[in-house]
């Protein structure tokens, strides 16, 4: 069957279940129910340490067939999920599904579980290049890997469509009896906010820190009440591939010219203003972009409500600055950010689901007013791929793409008309993430392409003198340099799905031949 | 009448550098196959330009291409490859009358071969050398194709042997009698280049000064100085 | 034009390629493209289609051709081709 944007798709999956197909970034709201959980109440003097990690599996009564999860707020430098997986591993436990909010390149191991049967399922907002994304594009794993947004993932969980056995949380800092945070310990990484839903749904929850502090910790993101166990092991995580370097501003020429573009579109459809609100990427041209929108809100002397997403360095100047009065974080992305969430009640936790959930009360992507977004290809219906690259292997997947495009009122991709030898605008996108109706504007160095469908937009752009082209003038141009691209040939085996973040099925991913 | 503020300077060899030219949106975009390309790739630099110009979306920009030297026995080659692909001047180096007068006895040549009318190609000498400057208007005149001036200050100060500075004060003298001796022979004249290419406040100060000195425009070697030039030489 | 040795043009540097050229042994025009897998299956043949056809564009029909890409496009594969057979014929 085609869904709404026009991709084909079985009405069942084997090793997924019955497709709903997505019909709308609208289509699917109204009345919801929560899932109920189930725990073990915990009387009073019962001890929640333990030693091991291979005790606390005994405890939890792993077995075949388990869901386990993970955030990824320690990124490349994360041991849990590894040591976790590898304990597993080693009882011939199999048959595990792994729930990981992201997936990054020091989880290559996981890619030999995944060819042995032991890991038969995953699910993730994010997939870096790397041998688990190859493995799992080349159909290894032995159900379809299932691809959500930052937002859909905890609406997931929250609805009882996602259920977890066992959620491992890596916690910079814990006490003894299950209280946590990210921001102090020598794995600090700031806000937990990828591992709330799990502690509050997961059937087992188990902190896992190599830094026990005397009870009660303090401050507290994940509170004791929904943590089972405590485990303390030498090292969660290596800080230099927690924390990135200081993320700076692109020098690239290109990208700064696209960086000066894309704000001057923003100035010009009126939404540098007074109590804006902003969000961009940590990227060096979605940081460019901030800069040049800094500038402008300077000009103006105007105050923003908040800035939102993963934070950096830059966007906590931005709040020292008195530019923005708070900022919503759902990732800290260098220690500036992870500092500046300990100290500044202005810098503010925002778990993934006040983030993106469209299925609670308003998300904070509701109330956003600009967003940059990133792109690997996008189509002449404005709709956008991030999840696999033009060959069909997965690269990356959602994030909160998705859900911010869908919230924010004026939804802005930003990128080169081609990367290398690539076009990144063609005729259809090798896989949709997010739909054409919710990204308004894309900003290239070679011109702008406005979506149809925003007539406001269009009227308040053509009293400028900016480069506004229609988007089939981009591919051509594009083409022209490029050449135009032969299709990829791509077998019938599904090897991953990818679901829009109210849980219908967007699009998936066919093995490449 | 197309627009003469600016000309940006890229050097030929480097393919991304060509493909991202046009996005600065230059007047001038000109493709240097002289100093900005060592000796060993001379030859591969002027074919990646020729095709280069045959290829790209250059139609916004005049396009103009700086030539290695007769003397160096590349200048003559250079003029036969891309005369076909008509090109909109040739940037001369350390140019002097005489020198005019050569390139274009060889570029006459090179247009009748390849079937173009003469006269199609202008030139563009660059002054950068003492005698030049003291003589510059016998180099405007030596050859109807001249049609704009590009003053190096780096050429010059290299001759001198002084340092340059920012505030240019050392330069004052040629500026000034570079760009009249252009105003009256109602040539249009490109000032050199701000090598700070980080110091846009600096640029602005430099190009407003070369404007004041009566400068119809300048040369940039980045493409982020482009749209401040475009704001002082309106 | 006869390829008499070995020369290379271009570089292994962002949008570009580095060519290098041979005589074949074998005889006939040999071509091996070494590029990234997301362009070889979008942009193989048509880069292997342009090297063909600027090498027979020289009346030349003997030749070992290898191109080691970084994503170059179709204008700097003639540019780099025709120099490398230049400098391969001298």
């Amino acid at each position: 069957m085609k869904n709404r944007v026009g991709r084909e798709i079985p009405e069942y999956i084997k090793g997924y279940g019955q497709v709903k197909p997505f019909d709308g970034a609208l289509a699917n709201y109204g009345e919801r129910t929560k899932t109920s959980v189930k725990l073990r109440s915990v009387k009073p003097g019962e001890n929640k340490l333990v030693e091991t990690i291979e005790e606390v599996l005994d405890k939890v009564g792993i077995r075949d067939g388990m869901t386990v999860s993970f955030h990824h707020h320690l990124r490349n430098g994360d041991y849990v999920m590894n040591l976790v997986m590898e304990a597993i591993a080693k009882r011939g436990v199999k048959d595990i599904t792994v729930a990981a909010s992201g997936i990054f390149k020091v989880h290559e191991p996981l890619a030999d579980y995944i060819k042995r049967g032991i890991i038969t399922g995953m699910s993730a907002n994010y997939i870096a290049p790397g041998s688990v994304a190859t493995a799992i594009s080349k159909g290894f794993l032995q159900k379809p890997a299932v691809l959500m947004s930052h937002g859909g993932r905890p609406r997931a969980i929250e609805s009882g469509d996602l259920h977890i056995d066992v959620a491992f949380i890596a916690a910079p800092t814990a006490d003894f009896y299950g209280n946590l945070n990210g921001v102090q310990g020598k794995a600090a990484c700031g806000t937990l906010a990828y591992s709330v839903s799990d502690a509050q749904y997961a059937d087992y929850v188990v902190a896992v820190t190599d830094n026990l502090v005397p009870y009660p910790a303090c401050p507290i993101e994940i509170s004791q009440d929904n943590v089972d166990y405590v485990v303390k092991i030498e090292s969660i995580g290596d800080p230099n591939g927690i924390v990135s370097g200081t993320l700076t501003v692109t020098k690239d020429p290109v990208g700064l010219r696209i960086a000066k573009l894309a704000a001057q579109v923003i100035e010009a459809t009126g939404y540098i203003k007074e109590g804006m609100s902003f969000q961009t990427g940590a990227g060096g041209t979605s940081l460019a972009v901030a800069a040049e929108v800094r500038k402008f809100m300077q000009e103006k002397n105007v105050v923003g409500s908040f800035a939102a997403g993963g934070i950096t360095g830059y966007m906590v100047d931005m709040l020292n600055e008195g530019l923005f009065r708070s900022l919503f974080d759902v990732q800290c992305f260098d220690l500036k950010a992870i500092a500046s969430i300990r100290d500044n009640p202005k810098h503010q936790k925002m778990s993934g689901s006040l983030y993106g959930n469209p299925h609670n009360r308003g998300a904070v992507v509701n109330n956003l007013d600009v967003m940059i977004l990133g792109a690997t290809e996008i189509d002449t219906d404005f709709n956008v791929n991030v999840v696999t690259g033009s060959d069909g292997i997965i690269i990356g997947a959602s994030g909160g793409h998705n859900d911010t495009a869908a919230g924010s009122k004026l939804a802005i991709v930003v990128t080169n008309l081609t990367k290398g030898r690539l076009p990144v605008v063609k005729d259809h996108v090798t896989t949709v993430t997010t739909p054409g109706e919710t990204i308004d504007v894309l900003v290239t160095e070679r011109g702008i392409a406005v979506n149809p469908g925003r007539q406001d937009l269009i009227d308040k752009l053509k009293e400028t003198d900016l480069p506004i082209v229609p988007i089939e003038e981009l591919k051509n141009i594009a083409e022209r340099l490029t050449g135009k691209p032969e299709p990829i040939e791509l077998s019938d085996q599904i090897v991953a799905i990818v679901e829009y973040r109210d849980g219908t099925v967007i699009d998936v991913v066919r093995k490449p031949l | 009448m197309s627009l003469n503020r600016s000309m940006l300077i890229i050097p030929g060899n480097n393919p991304q550098r060509l493909q991202n030219a046009p996005v600065f949106n230059p007047d001038l975009l000109a493709l240097d196959l002289a100093d900005g390309v060592s000796i060993d790739e001379k030859d591969s630099a002027r074919i990646l330009v020729k095709e280069a110009i045959n290829f790209m979306d250059y139609e916004n920009v005049q396009v103009v291409v700086r030539i290695n030297s007769l003397q160096s026995g590349l200048g003559a080659k250079d003029i036969e490859v891309i005369t076909p692909v008509k090109p909109v001047a040739f940037i001369v180096s350390q140019a002097s009358a005489e020198q005019l007068q050569n390139v274009e006895k060889v570029l006459s040549e090179s247009e009748k071969n390849a079937g173009l009318n003469q006269g199609s190609i202008g030139l563009i000498p660059v002054i950068e050398t003492v005698e030049a400057l003291e003589n510059i208007s016998s180099v405007l005149s030596a050859s109807p194709r001249v049609n704009g001036v590009f003053f190096n200050a780096e050429g010059l100060a290299r001759e001198l042997g002084i340092n340059r500075s920012k505030e240019g004060d050392e330069i004052l003298y040629a500026r000034s009698k570079v760009a009249m001796a252009c105003r009256a022979a109602g040539i249009k004249s490109f000032d050199t280049v701000f090598t700070d290419v980080n110091d846009i406040e600096g640029l602005e100060k430099d190009s407003l000064n070369a404007r004041n000195l009566g400068f119809t425009g300048k040369a940039a070697i980045d493409g982020r100085q482009i749209d401040t030039i475009h704001k002082i030489f309106v | 034009m006869k390829i008499n040795k070995t020369a290379q043009a271009g570089a292994i540097e962002s949008s570009d390629v580095l060519v290098t050229v041979a005589p074949n042994p074998e005889g006939g025009i040999k071509v091996e493209l070494e590029t990234k897998r997301v362009i070889q299956k979008q942009f193989g043949k048509q880069i292997e289609k342009v090297i063909l056809e600027t090498v027979k564009q020289k009346g030349i029909d003997n030749a070992l051709i290898k191109a080691q890409d970084k994503g170059a496009l179709d204008y700097t594969y003639r540019a780099r081709v025709l120099t490398a057979l230049e400098r391969a014929s001298i």
